[in-house]
């Protein structure tokens, strides 16, 4: 276990140092980069000044210089300065990362407690009108963007309650606190919810008609348990995987959900950044996301052991 | 000198007469005003920026010498006003313009305000100073500045080359303010400085800008408000329906489409909107030097081919306007009278008439319905841009051009264009000061760095020079609608037509006034009030 656990940190480490390269690699690909952003903004180009803004922005130096710069600082947790905002990268990062962590949270937290209940529910009455509908509102969360999800939202309730649930810094009231996560946290928790429901039914209905579950059910177990001990533990794990991988996607939902719901969190940021070509704040933000998927990975991975004592790491 | 006291006079008779100035009661002390803004400047720094998404949250921090009157909608030099200066008076030849300057002024960190400052503010903009902006786009303004020179603490002269009248109508933009010689340009950038009535708190990128009272501010009794947040929401949709659901008390100035505004008036009717141009022209810009638009014929067949009338029914709902390089009359100073505006090809009413004769040109070029000329149209890709240059591809067809959308990201859209890296562009020219000057020079003069297509006509630069030199505003029209008229037959740049947006605010709200011939002159927002 040990060795297995000293293998996967190490691949680890070789996937982010990958991932880095990548980023890295990338964003000089892209056409444009900073200074050219701010002159085309400003319709003109002086070339003196063009060359010493790249010239203080440290982009004229040669790429291995720039990344050996980049990456040497960030080991050290010197994330250098937005070419934006001249402020610390680590300083504009901070403060966004609960923001997002908080709404990741709920939404993975809804998806959760309303795909999987809800998943069970529709494999233990398979073919009735209940697990009808639950398919056809599953099939909705599939199909309906969360950033139309969330405009909807918005619309109805401004047109219903004339209020309307856009971020608040400095929410005064319980429920200013629960529309300000709660509300964006459903909508871009739903497809991700919707693809946990199906997942957990088609996993419980293929668990359903195992042998066991017969035994248990001819031995009296009531109906409770044999759907959620008996049954819901082994048909967790595929369930447990879908939940790992949306994870990692969560962020691509989050950034349209930020940016309808006005919500400072980072993915909102990324894309700003991404759109200044603001080097130090799209690297830095990438490498942690990568590190969140990279360990969300290896959790989920962990998790299996958990809940399956079957799997074992061995050396 | 000129009697500041008779420009007061006519400042108060005019502000009972502004049309889209909401005045209303005494004004009540309080409250901070919320405004949603369109999305996240690059800085703070106005001196740096080219975009009025800077001038809007930063003009209330700092003060010019001279201001446009902000309760007068239209921009003109009868609305000029002193502000850090007193007074101002030209020498009998024209070639020195002094300012006395208001005595007593404190910067925000509680320095005083002299003419020093003046001289920094403005060393720096020729770039004559040790420190530099990182940025300089309206370098070009003073080219006809000599120096800048001070007597004492409170009078400031600038020394010009040649009579340039306009230079105070620059110097009025709300992209003119003076700067404190004691605070880099790089901290101007991050925690502006100023002597307006509303201090800098804070700028959260891609978050909000919050402004306080300036307690000490000069002019007494102002400003009205405690302060101003703008909160910045990239989403236009999300945007207004806050607005509409009241969050805001204002939406940002000029960001309101014809059609939205409409949503607005139907889901919140007690909100006060209007609509007023922008002095924002929608343009092509043409490659003449490479084929086949190297050829004259085509690029007149072009210009002839425009159905202007469509182009703003489709997209303003015949809300726009039609002129030539300047904003057209009323709301325009300089534009050309409609009676001599029809009179460039291309301009008169019948669209038929006009694409016949284009069709002819473009057959003496060897083009016809059997020989379609194939081009990419390029552009940004924004939706202001994307969907005139639709408009225009279809337009085209009708001359035997088969167009192609190029749609360009806004990273590389100038430098595509600074390398002539295309055929035909449909392009934005935003003008923010309502005078000839700005425009001509930066748009249509030789080397120009904003002349994107090159045109140069040497004629026509000293017929530029000319009209700058002329004093009678009177006098100084007929010479710029000839060079307008000039520039059109030129297809130096087609202008198809002149943008109008719309901005809308709570009842409550009182003290607003849009500008109508210019997005980046009305925002100091000073006397502004809530009046709940």
């Amino acid at each position: 276990m040990f060795a297995y656990l000293v293998r996967r940190l190490l691949l680890m480490l070789v996937t982010l140092f990958g991932i880095s390269v990548v980023i890295f690699v990338l964003l000089r690909i892209v056409p444009g980069n900073i200074v050219d952003i701010l002159f085309a903004a400003a319709g003109y180009v002086d070339p003196a000044d063009k060359a010493n803004l790249e010239k203080e922005l440290g982009i004229d130096q040669p790429l291995i210089v720039q990344y050996w710069h980049w990456i040497s600082g960030f080991l050290r947790g010197d994330l250098g300065y937005s070419y934006v905002s001249e402020k610390p990268a680590l300083q504009e990062i901070l403060p966004r990362i609960p923001i997002t962590a908080r709404l990741a949270g709920l939404a993975l937290l809804f998806s959760a407690s309303i795909g999987i209940p809800l998943g069970v529910i529709s494999a233990v009455k398979q073919g009735t009108r209940l697990d009808y509908a639950l398919r056809v509102v599953s099939l909705s969360g599939l199909s309906l963007p969360s950033f139309w999800l969330g405009l909807l939202i918005l619309t109805a309730s401004v047109a219903m309650f004339g209020q309307m649930p856009i971020f608040n810094p400095n929410p005064q009231t319980w429920l200013e606190a629960f529309a300000t996560y709660a509300v964006p946290a459903a909508a871009v928790g739903f497809r991700s919810a919707a693809l946990t429901l199906r997942i957990t039914r088609s996993s419980m209905l293929e668990v359903l008609r195992q042998d066991y579950i017969r035994t248990a059910r001819a031995k009296g177990a009531s109906d409770a348990a044999v759907n959620y001990h008996h049954a819901l533990k082994n048909a967790i794990l595929p369930v447990i995987t879908v939940i790992g991988i949306e994870a990692a996607f969560l962020i691509g939902g989050l950034i349209v959900t930020e940016t309808v719901f006005n919500i400072p969190g980072v993915a909102r940021f990324l894309v700003e950044a991404i759109r200044w070509r603001d080097y130090p704040i799209v690297q830095n933000l990438v490498m942690f996301i990568a590190v969140v998927v990279v360990v969300a990975n290896f959790t989920v991975d962990m998790l299996y052991a958990v809940f399956d004592p079957r799997i074992r790491y061995t050396d | 000198m000129r009697s500041v006291w008779a420009l007061a006079v006519m400042a108060a008779l005019s502000v009972l007469t502004a049309s889209t100035t909401t005045l209303a009661g005494e004004p009540k002390q309080g409250g901070t005003l919320r405004i949603y803004h369109r999305d996240s400047p690059a800085n703070a720094s106005i001196l740096e920026g080219a975009t009025y998404s800077v001038n809007v949250p930063f003009m209330g921090v700092f003060n010019n010498l001279v201001i446009y009157d902000q309760h007068i909608a239209q921009n003109s030099p009868d609305t000029l006003r002193p502000e850090l200066a007193e007074s101002w008076s030209w020498s009998s030849d024209n070639k020195k313009l002094t300012f006395k300057l208001r005595q007593g002024v404190k910067w925000h960190d509680g320095k005083p305000f002299t003419s020093a400052d003046v001289k920094c503010s403005f060393d720096l903009l020729m770039g004559k100073s040790q420190q530099k902006l990182r940025q300089n786009p309206r370098k070009a303004w003073y080219n006809e500045v000599n120096e800048i020179t001070t007597s004492g603490d409170f009078e400031v002269s600038f020394d010009l080359k040649r009579p340039q009248p306009s230079l105070l109508a620059m110097l009025a933009s709300g992209y003119t303010p003076i700067y404190p010689c004691h605070v880099s340009p790089a901290d101007m950038r991050t925690h502006p400085i100023g002597t307006g009535p509303f201090k800098f708190v804070e700028f959260k990128a891609n978050e909000s800008i919050k402004l306080t009272r300036n307690p000490d501010y000069w002019k007494k009794g102002l400003p009205h408000l405690d302060g101003i947040e703008y909160t910045i929401i990239t989403n236009r949709s999300t945007a207004i329906l806050a607005f509409v659901a009241g969050k805001f008390d204002m939406t940002f100035p000029t960001h309101i489409t014809i059609p939205l505004l409409k949503d607005i008036k139907s889901q919140a009717p007690n909100a006060t909107c209007v609509v007023e141009p922008t002095n924002v022209s929608t343009n092509i810009i043409v490659n003449s030097s490479s084929p086949p638009f190297d050829n004259i014929d085509i690029r007149r067949a072009v210009a002839l081919a425009l159905d202007r009338k469509a182009f703003v029914d489709i997209l303003f709902e015949g809300q726009a306007d039609i002129g030539g390089t300047m904003l057209p009359p009323p709301q325009g100073i300089w534009g050309m009278p409609k009676d001599k505006l029809e009179t460039i090809p291309g301009y008169g009413p019948n669209v038929n008439a006009n694409r016949e004769e284009a069709k002819k040109l473009m057959q003496k070029a060897g083009y016809g319905p059997d020989k379609h000329l194939a081009v990419k149209v390029s552009t940004r890709n924004l939706a202001e841009y994307r969907d005139p240059a639709v408009i225009l591809i279809d337009q085209l067809k009708s001359i035997y051009i088969d167009g192609e959308l190029d749609v360009v990201e806004t990273a590389n859209w100038f430098p595509k264009v600074a390398r002539k890296d295309y055929m035909l562009g449909l392009n934005l020219t935003g003008n923010s000061v309502d005078d000839p000057d700005q425009s001509f020079y930066e748009n249509y003069s030789c080397g120009s760095e904003r002349n994107y297509t090159n045109y140069c006509n040497k004629e026509i630069e000293k017929l530029f020079d000319v009209q700058s030199q002329e004093i009678d505003i009177n006098k100084r029209k007929p010479l710029v609608w000839d060079i307008d008229k000039k520039l059109q037959e030129d297809v130096a740049r087609p202008i198809i037509f002149h943008a109008r947006a719309g901005t809308c605010w709570q009842p409550y709200v009182k003290g607003v006034t849009i500008m109508s011939n210019s997005s980046y002159n009305g925002f100091r927002y000073e006397d502004l009030w809530l009046d709940k």
